[in-house]
């Protein structure tokens, strides 16, 4: 199955912006992406082996952290996995004293 | 160097007046070259966070996929994201560098005072990762 680099962790793979892996779930075909491409797991993952609360992956158009059996899931050769880090922000605002 | 053209300077910085006085964001896609990035098209997104619009922006993954999606197909790459400061600094805050995650991509700033955008700034997120990334000031050239 293919699975979709987002920009920033192309430094890790070789610059390839799709890999093509084996895996019959979610979990396996990670397993291989992070396997052949060793960088990639600290990027991905925390050190406990959680995926990083910032990664987003879905499998075609479902995140996985909301599939019944999420990185278990079951994956056809034709499915797409993408790798999607988050993007949020927000200015900061000055903070008044409150004097009593 | 983050190149741009005039028409999507213009176009980002209208964006963050019509959405005034709350945040708003986008997606800037190009190409990456060794003299910076280099934008083709800007896409305005929607701003998730109802919740607080007017200091904090969110991009739904979703929203993402399908304009990463489009990108492809037009031969280009997400490099980097846009969003207004209303009456604040165009400087990255402590929150924009906590959820800054795309290392390489540039971001960029806009302020707006009363509904009229002011300064645009571009910051590039440096590093290889969470434990060593920092924004450093990006210059801007606008290509007319």
């Amino acid at each position: 199955m293919k699975i979709h680099i987002p920009t920033p962790l192309r430094a890790y793979t070789s610059g390839q912006a799709t890999v093509s892996v084996p895996g019959a779930t979610v979990g396996q075909a990670l397993e291989q992406l992070v396997g052949a491409y060793p960088d990639l797991r600290q990027n991905l993952y925390t050190g406990e082996g959680k995926l990083r609360s910032f990664v987003n992956i879905y499998l075609n158009d479902d995140d996985i952290r909301y599939l019944p059996a999420k990185e278990a899931t079951a994956t056809a050769e034709s499915d797409e996995l993408t790798i999607i880090p988050s993007i949020a922000g927000g200015c900061q605002r000055a903070v008044i004293p409150i004097c009593n | 160097m983050l190149k741009l053209t005039y028409a999507d300077y213009q176009a980002l910085r209208a964006h963050s007046e019509d959405t005034y006085p709350h945040e708003c964001c986008g997606v800037l896609l190009g190409n990456a070259t060794p003299e910076g990035n280099h934008v083709r098209r800007t896409v305005r997104a929607g701003n998730t966070r109802s919740d607080r619009a007017h200091d904090r922006y969110n991009i739904a993954p979703e929203e993402l996929i399908r304009i990463q999606r489009e990108a492809r197909g037009l031969g280009l790459d997400i490099v980097g994201f846009y969003h207004s400061h209303p009456d604040c600094p165009a400087q990255w805050s402590k929150t924009d560098f906590d959820e800054a995650h795309w290392v390489g991509c540039s971001y960029i700033i806009t302020r707006v005072d009363k509904a009229k955008a002011t300064v645009t700034n571009s910051f590039l997120l440096t590093g290889t990762g969470e434990e060593d990334k920092q924004f450093i000031d990006e210059p801007i050239e606008i290509e007319v």
